[in-house]
C-alpha cells in the first residue's frame, strides 16, 4: 500500500520524532497502557506498525472492499446505507402472557426483531412441575413447557413478518419444533419463517454450562436439525456460534474469538462428517459476539473474525459458495461490564460498546439495560437501551459510510495482531486433539478462569479502574432506579397451567410420540421430525428431554480438570 | 500450627454462571485457605453432605439466577435437619438489598453483591471463623 522508499524515509523521520518524544515519555498519566484483555498498546501507530504494508497486494489481500473476500470491511457492499443493523432486544420473563405483552411493546416501539429469553428450567430441559425447577420458573426468562405456551407467546404476531431469535441450546430442537408448529397453525409456510436459534452446545461445555447430554449426541441433535431446516426451513439460521458467554465467563478478546471460531469449525466438520455438503449448510451459520468496553480492541476483533473465517472456510474446508465464507454476526453489549454501583453509568458504557459493534459491522445488536446487575430489566431501562441504538443509528453519522476505521494504522495493526494470536490458539487446540478433547480436559475452562482471575486482581490492586467500583465512589449511595421483581405467583400459575394442559391433551398420543422419539434416538433416524410430532400433541420440553436422557445419559463436568492450576 | 480455614464452595439450583465462584475459589486459595469446589447444580442435600464429609468451617454459595429466596432457605433447612450448627453459611450473587437483609435474618452469615472485592470476602471469612473458634472454646 505504501512504497518502500516512502517507508524508508518515514523510518528516519520517526527516529527523529521518537527522540523528541523521549523527553516527555517518562511522565506517565498511568502505570501501564493496556486493553481490557491485558494486551499492551504502543504509544503510537504509523504505517510502519503494519506488517507487509509495502506489498502491492496488501490492500486486496488483507482489507479489500466490503462484500469482497476476505470481508475485513464487512459482509455487504454498502452495509448500513442499504439496511441498518437489526435492533434486536432480548426479552422474556415470567409467564408466556407477560412475554407476549413485552413483545408487542417492543414491536410498537420500533424494534425490528424479537429475541426470546427462556427460564432456567426450560434451558435445562425440565418442565415447570419438576422438583429441580422449584424457585426458578419464570425467573431469568419465560417458562415454556408445551406448545400451548409457545402459542401464547406469539399470539397476535404474524410469524411471516418478524424474525425471531431464541436463546436456547440443549433443548433447541424442541423449541424450534414448537415455533414451527405455531407457524403451521397460523398458516405460514415454513419457507417464510425467519429467525435464529442459539443452539451452540459447545460453548455450553466451555462457558455457560447449560448442558444436558454428552457432546456427541448433542451434536447429533444439531446436525439432525440442520438437515431438516436445509430441506424445509431455508431462511432459518440453525445455529448462532457464540462467543458472548465465553467472554462473559472471563475470556479475553482473543480467547473469545479463537474459542468461538474453533467451535464453529467443529460444527462444520461434524456436519461434513454427517454427509452434508458444506455449501448446503454454511450459509445459514451465524455468530454471536460480545461488545465489551475496550473500543478499538473490539472493532479489531470483529474485523479479524470475518477475515479468519473467510480464509478458513474457503481454503481449509473448500467451500465454493461465497455465502459460505461470510461471517455474519449478532452482538450484545457486555453484561459483565455493568456495575451495580451508580447503575445509570451503565447507559454510557452500553452506548460506547454498541458503537464499537456498529463500527465493527454487526448485523444485529442487543444493547443491555442499565439495571441488569440488579435484576431483570424494567420497562424504562429497556426503552433507554433501545433508544441508545437509535441514537447511534440516526444521530451520530457513523452509519453514513462503510467501515470508517479501515486504514487507521492502529486498527489495522490490532486486527493483524488479533488474527495472528487466534491462529496460535488454533494450533494449540489442534495439538491437544481438537475442540472436544479440549473440552474434556478442561483446557478452555482453565484458560478462561485464569483470565477472569487476572482481571479481578487488576481491579483489586487498582491497576485497572472501574468507575464507581474502585474509584470515583459515591459514599452512602442510594439506589434511585426501579428494580423489577418477578412475582412468586408466576411459578404457581405456570405449574397450574401445565397441569391443565396435561389433563386436557391426548395422553395416549403423547406417550406414542415419546416412544417413537426414543426409538429414533436409539437408532440413527432424524430426531427433529420425531420431536415435531411430540410437540404437535403437546408433549412437554422436559418430557422429551427425559426420553433422550434415558437413551444418551447426562453430562457431568469433571471438576478436577476445570480448576485453574 | 493452627488449622487452615477449610471452605466448601458450591452452586445450587440450575444456574451455570460460575465465573464468580471460580474467582472466589482462586482468591481464597491464594489467601492460604483450603477450598473444595463441588461444582454446579448441587442440591441442598449434596451441599450439606459434602460440608460434613469435608469437615469445613464454612459453605459459600453463588446464585445469579434469582432463585436465592428458595435455595438459601432450603440449605439452612437441611443444615438444621442434619444438626449442623458449627458451619458458617455465606454467599453471593445478584441479590436485591431487601432479600439480602431477609436472608441475613434467616441465618445466612453474609451476602456479597456484584462489585464486592475478594479481599472483603477473605476478611469476612477469617473473622467469622476466628469468632466461631473462640465461641467454641467458651462452650
Amino acid at each position: 500500500m505504501f512504497d518502500k522508499r516512502f517507508l524508508e524515509k518515514l523510518k528516519t523521520k520517526f527516529a527523529v520524532w521518537d527522540k523528541k518524544a523521549a523527553k516527555v515519555r517518562s511522565q506517565k498519566s498511568r502505570a501501564r497502557f493496556f486493553t481490557i484483555s491485558g494486551v499492551d498498546i504502543d504509544e503510537l501507530y504509523t504505517p510502519l506498525s503494519i506488517k507487509d504494508v509495502d506489498g502491492e497486494e496488501y490492500y486486496e489481500k488483507n482489507i479489500n472492499f466490503p462484500g469482497e473476500f476476505p470481508y475485513t470491511r464487512g459482509v455487504h457492499y454498502t452495509m448500513y446505507r442499504t439496511r441498518l443493523w437489526t435492533m434486536r432486544q432480548f426479552a422474556g420473563m415470567g409467564t408466556p402472557q407477560q412475554t407476549n405483552e413485552r413483545f408487542h411493546y417492543i414491536l410498537k416501539q420500533g424494534g425490528t426483531g424479537l429475541s426470546t429469553a427462556f427460564d432456567l428450567p426450560t434451558l435445562m430441559g425440565y418442565d415447570s412441575d419438576h422438583p429441580r425447577s422449584l424457585g426458578e420458573v419464570g425467573k431469568c426468562g419465560v417458562a415454556v413447557d408445551t406448545l400451548a405456551d409457545m402459542e401464547i407467546i406469539f399470539r397476535g404476531i404474524d410469524l411471516s413478518q418478524v424474525s425471531t431469535s431464541m436463546t436456547i441450546n440443549s433443548p433447541a430442537s424442541m423449541l424450534l419444533a414448537m415455533y414451527l408448529v405455531v407457524a403451521e397453525k397460523q398458516g405460514v409456510p415454513f419457507e417464510k419463517v425467519r429467525g435464529t436459534l442459539q443452539n451452540d452446545i459447545l460453548k455450553e461445555y466451555i462457558a455457560q454450562k447449560e448442558f444436558i447430554y454428552p457432546p456427541k449426541p448433542s451434536i447429533r441433535l444439531i446436525t439432525d436439525m440442520m438437515q431438516y431446516c436445509n430441506k424445509h426451513v431455508p431462511q432459518w439460521n440453525t445455529i448462532s456460534i457464540s462467543g458472548y458467554h465465553i467472554r462473559e465467563a472471563g475470556a479475553t478478546a482473543v480467547q473469545e474469538l479463537a474459542f468461538t471460531l474453533a467451535d464453529g469449525f467443529q460444527y462444520v466438520e461434524s456436519a461434513m462428517e454427517a454427509g452434508m455438503d458444506i455449501d448446503d449448510f454454511a450459509p445459514r451459520l451465524s455468530y454471536f459476539f460480545n461488545a465489551h468496553s475496550d473500543f478499538f480492541e473490539e472493532i479489531a476483533k470483529y474485523r479479524a473474525a470475518r477475515r479468519i473465517y473467510a480464509k478458513r472456510m474457503r481454503y481449509k474446508y473448500g467451500a465454493k459458495n461465497p455465502k459460505s465464507w461470510l461471517l455474519r454476526f449478532h452482538s450484545q453489549t457486555a453484561g459483565c461490564s455493568l456495575t451495580a454501583q451508580q447503575p445509570e453509568n451503565n447507559i454510557v458504557r452500553t452506548a460506547i460498546q454498541g458503537l464499537s459493534a456498529v463500527l465493527g459491522g454487526t448485523q444485529s445488536l442487543h444493547t443491555n439495560s442499565m439495571d441488569e446487575t440488579l435484576a431483570l430489566p424494567s420497562e424504562k431501562a429497556v426503552l433507554i437501551a433501545l433508544r441508545t441504538q437509535q441514537v447511534i443509528a440516526y444521530e451520530t453519522g457513523v452509519a453514513n459510510t462503510v467501515d470508517p476505521l479501515a486504514g487507521s494504522y492502529f486498527v489495522e495493526a490490532l486486527t493483524d495482531k488479533m488474527e495472528a494470536e487466534v491462529e496460535e490458539y488454533f494450533q494449540e487446540i489442534e495439538r491437544r486433539g481438537g475442540v472436544l478433547n479440549c473440552i474434556e480436559e478442561g483446557y478452555f475452562q482453565q484458560e478462561i478462569a485464569r483470565s477472569a482471575y487476572r482481571f479481578q486482581r487488576e481491579i483489586e490492586n487498582k491497576e485497572r479502574i472501574i468507575v464507581g467500583v474502585n474509584d470515583f465512589i459515591l459514599e452512602n449511595e442510594k439506589l434511585e432506579i426501579p428494580v423489577l421483581k418477578i412475582d412468586p405467583q408466576v411459578e404457581k400459575e405456570q405449574v397450574a397451567f401445565l397441569k391443565k394442559i396435561k389433563a386436557e391433551r391426548d395422553n395416549r398420543a403423547v406417550q406414542a410420540s415419546l416412544q417413537k422419539l426414543k426409538e429414533v434416538a436409539q437408532g440413527d433416524g432424524n430426531t427433529f421430525e420425531a420431536i415435531m410430532d411430540c410437540c404437535r400433541v403437546y408433549a412437554g420440553v422436559g418430557e422429551m428431554c427425559d426420553v433422550l436422557r434415558d437413551v444418551w445419559g447426562e453430562y457431568v463436568e469433571n471438576q478436577a480438570a476445570m480448576q485453574a492450576s | 500450627m493452627t488449622r487452615k480455614i477449610r471452605v466448601l464452595l458450591a452452586k445450587p439450583g440450575l444456574d451455570g454462571h460460575d465465573r464468580g465462584i471460580k474467582v472466589i475459589a482462586a482468591a481464597f486459595r491464594d489467601a492460604g485457605m483450603e477450598v473444595i469446589y463441588s461444582g454446579l447444580r448441587q442440591t441442598p442435600q449434596m451441599i450439606v453432605d459434602a460440608a460434613i464429609q469435608e469437615d469445613v468451617d464454612a459453605i459459600g454459595i453463588s446464585i445469579l439466577s434469582g432463585a436465592h429466596m428458595t435455595l438459601f432457605p432450603a440449605i439452612l433447612e437441611e443444615m438444621k435437619n442434619r444438626k449442623v450448627n458449627d458451619i458458617i453459611l455465606f454467599g453471593g450473587g445478584i441479590i436485591p438489598d431487601e432479600d439480602k437483609e431477609e436472608l441475613e435474618k434467616m441465618g445466612v452469615a453474609k451476602i456479597f453483591t456484584p462489585g464486592a472485592p475478594t479481599e472483603e470476602a477473605i476478611e469476612f471469612l477469617r473473622q467469622a471463623v476466628e469468632k466461631k473458634k473462640s465461641d467454641e472454646k467458651i462452650m
